[in-house]
């Protein structure tokens, strides 16, 4: 059943150390192209480390690493971050421009154009008057929604989410949820951290469960709606 | 489980090589000085001033060239993909430290130079400016080696100090240059102002040269052993990091580690134990 | 590599018309500095129009680390600096657009320390022709350097402090040769030649230049 395709990302005994701390202590996984996998597990297990490591911001310290195809333990991780769309912690807009503006300026920088940032600020319902509101005045909410916004306009092959509902109300929530399902449902690997299973299982194929920097369980994610997505692939 | 670390590095006959290329420099030094205090004549101009050009020049020459050039030098080498290795950064900041070290005293022996030929303990001419401005940017890139920060960063951060510091060094030598030069009125006093040496005076200070060369040499091998010391017991902390980190996941079957570089070593449970965690650790 | 240093620029820019920090607090500070060297050295003006054009540069050169460290924080200085890495800009263009915000920032400051000079120490200004070729050489070596190092201490969190350390001692050939054209320029100096000093400023313009382009990618990589 798997496909003859590469996996989107493979891990073989990744070893990544932050600091001086090994954050990831050796992590097999192997996450096949168009996947939707979430990683669950204690605070300090190593998701957020995993996901900037899938991400091309981390250097690899030890094992194997690729993801789409490049190979992280090599130089150059450039080429792999214009194609992973990543929502981390931090927003990472600028705090004086507007929505409008910060979404424009983030497709232009991914050689994307610029007519796309209506459709996905659309989709995340910032419309009217909140496009032109400087993002700086924007609740913690609304700021996560525009970061999703860029993730979401920029289209990439990798989806990179760490603890994405957190800050979200359920409106957003509900937002959030279908525009995963409509990532993956055109092909793209979503890989998702989350605390919130009720949120997070209903749209994966797969749980991974990290724990001390390792890779401690992997189950296929149970419900209607897993099988019910067309080439879900069970563990 | 216990892990038994391994030896520290650079001990056994390395040290001893270190230690004897110690005592001549010491040496050196030390007649040089006995030389240049005593046995040399004075020149006919600058009477006993003359003495500090054994002194002077040599130190002179080791912080500028051979240390600063050298830290510039790995610096270039380690943020070049092809060549990276971390040595190169370790001899860059022992090469950069001593070197500071030197340029300092350059300053000392200029200065008191200085005050022995002109009566004035500093001039703002252009050897003393350059080399005071030098030092500052040494003091910089010790800061930025200050920084918490793993390895790679570090490393990164304080390469582009050093190469940055290395291309501008060219440029304030050239315009505080001009600026004395080209400054009309007021006399320029000039360091250059060559005793003729001859003789006695030519052999104590090709010795100075040797001499300190040498004992920069020493210096620097004696730093980047404490640099390669300081980087194994970081080293062993990981590997502890490391077994505790394992300790806190699930039992589970242990993954085939595969280190780089020696950084990181392999996991326990008899799985090929590498040089940075000892044969003990199995099981 | 030159579409994205426009782009960035333009950020730069925009951010700054919106937040008019440089307009309201940098400036400020540079009439400021003008002032205090007044104190200094004043009442009488002679002392005060024979150092003008040092104590300009110096003006400059000491905004210049703010305007810097403002340019830089932009991104992000809260230890994360994914955001331009994960943006897909090419980082020489990065460079670029930001060294040209920053000149372009530095420019309005200096006109406005130019009219104080003229205006606080009684300067005349015999050749306008040096005085501005001289300026925009000078400011755009520091917009260069500064950016690098700005980049390099960002997210540090000993930021503040270890920038005027490692960028006023790279920058001073530019206080050296920019008062030296200054003097020429002011008429204030009895030396004529003033053709050493601008190339010189031109060099480190380039030098700096070419020096960020190269070294701000590989500089990014340290998280």
């Amino acid at each position: 059943m798997a496909p003859a395709m590469a996996p989107a990302v493979l891990l073989r005994a990744a070893v990544c150390v932050t600091g001086r701390f090994p954050a990831l202590a050796g992590v097999d996984l192997e996450v096949d192209a168009g996947e939707t996998v979430v990683l669950e597990g204690p605070n300090g297990a190593g998701k957020t480390t995993l996901l900037r490591l899938c991400a091309g911001l981390l250097p690899l310290s030890g094992g194997e690493a690729v993801v789409l195809g490049c190979d992280l333990a090599g130089g150059d991780r450039s080429g792999l971050r214009r194609r992973v769309g990543m929502l981390g912690h931090h927003a990472n807009l600028y705090d004086d421009l507007t929505v409008a503006e910060n979404v424009r300026f983030a497709l232009r920088a991914a050689g994307r154009p610029a007519a796309d940032a209506d459709e996905a600020m659309t989709r995340l319902e910032l419309v009217g008057r909140l496009r032109r509101t400087a993002v700086g005045r924007l609740s913690a909410g609304q700021r996560r929604r525009v970061a999703l916004a860029v993730v979401v306009a920029r289209r990439p092959e990798l989806w990179l989410l760490d603890e994405p509902h957190a800050g979200l109300d359920r409106g957003g929530r509900a937002l959030l949820g279908a525009a995963v399902t409509e990532a993956a449902a055109a092909g793209a690997t979503v890989v998702l951290a989350s605390h919130e299973p009720e949120e997070s299982l209903p749209l994966a194929d797969r749980v991974v469960t990290l724990a001390g920097g390792r890779v401690t369980g992997v189950r296929a994610a149970s419900g209607p709606e897993a099988v019910a997505r067309g080439g879900a692939h069970v563990a | 489980m216990s892990i038994a670390p391994p030896p520290p590095p650079w001990s056994g006959r390395r040290r001893r090589t270190v230690d004897v290329i110690g005592a001549a420099a010491v040496l050196g030094v030390a007649v040089t000085v006995w030389l240049g205090l005593w046995v040399t004549p004075p020149d006919q101009h600058l009477h006993d001033e003359v003495r500090l050009v054994y002194v002077h020049p040599p130190i002179a020459w080791v912080a500028l060239y051979l240390a600063f050039g050298l830290a510039a030098l790995s610096s270039v080498l380690w943020l070049w993909p092809r060549t990276r290795s971390g040595a190169w950064d370790r001899l860059a900041v022992a090469s950069m430290e001593v070197g500071t070290v030197f340029t300092a005293l350059t300053l000392v022996t200029g200065s008191i130079w200085g005050r022995a030929t002109w009566g004035v303990w500093w001039a703002w001419d252009a050897r003393l400016t350059s080399t005071a401005l030098l030092l500052v940017l040494q003091l910089g890139y010790l800061a930025v080696r200050r920084v918490p920060a793993d390895h790679e960063a570090r490393a990164r951060r304080s390469a582009v100090v050093a190469l940055v510091a290395a291309v501008d060094v060219p440029i304030v030598h050239f315009s505080v240059d001009w600026w004395t030069t080209l400054h009309q009125g007021g006399t320029i006093t000039n360091p250059n102002l060559s005793p003729t040496i001859h003789g006695a005076m030519a052999w104590t200070l090709l010795l100075g040269f040797v001499a300190f060369t040498l004992l920069f040499v020493w210096l620097l091998l004696v730093r980047y052993r404490v640099v390669v010391l300081a980087e194994w017991r970081e080293d062993t902390e990981l590997a502890l990091a490391l077994h505790e980190r394992w300790a806190e996941g699930a039992p589970r079957a242990e993954p085939v580690a595969v280190p780089r570089e020696g950084t990181v070593p392999a996991p326990p449970a008899g799985v090929g134990a590498t040089e940075s965690v000892g044969p003990a650790a199995r099981g | 590599m030159w579409r994205d240093g426009v782009l960035v620029a333009g950020k730069d820019l925009r951010i700054e018309v919106r937040s008019r920090v440089v307009l309201h607090q940098v400036v400020p500070v540079g009439v400021l500095m003008l002032v205090l060297f007044a104190f200094a050295l004043g009442p009488a003006t002679a002392p005060m129009v024979a150092a003008a054009p040092g104590l300009f540069w110096v003006a400059v050169l000491f905004t210049g680390v703010l305007a810097v460290q403002r340019s830089a924080a932009l991104e992000g200085g809260d230890g994360t600096r994914d955001g331009v890495r994960l943006s897909g800009l090419d980082p020489a263009g990065v460079f670029l657009g930001k060294t040209a915000a920053v000149t372009v920032q530095l420019v309005v400051l200096e006109v406005v320390l130019c009219a104080g000079v003229v205006l606080f120490y009684g300067a005349h200004v015999r050749s306008l022709g040096t005085l501005v070729a001289s300026s925009a050489a000078g400011t755009v070596g520091l917009a260069a350097a500064g950016t690098l190092y700005g980049a390099l201490a960002a997210g540090l969190r000993v930021r503040e402090t270890l920038l005027p350390l490692l960028f006023l001692p790279v920058a001073a050939p530019v206080l050296v040769a920019g008062t030296k054209a200054w003097q020429s320029a002011l008429g204030t100096s009895g030396v004529g030649a003033d053709d050493p000093w601008l190339r010189l400023l031109l060099v480190f313009a380039v030098v700096y230049l070419a020096l960020g382009v190269v070294i701000f990618g590989p500089l990014q990589e340290a998280p």
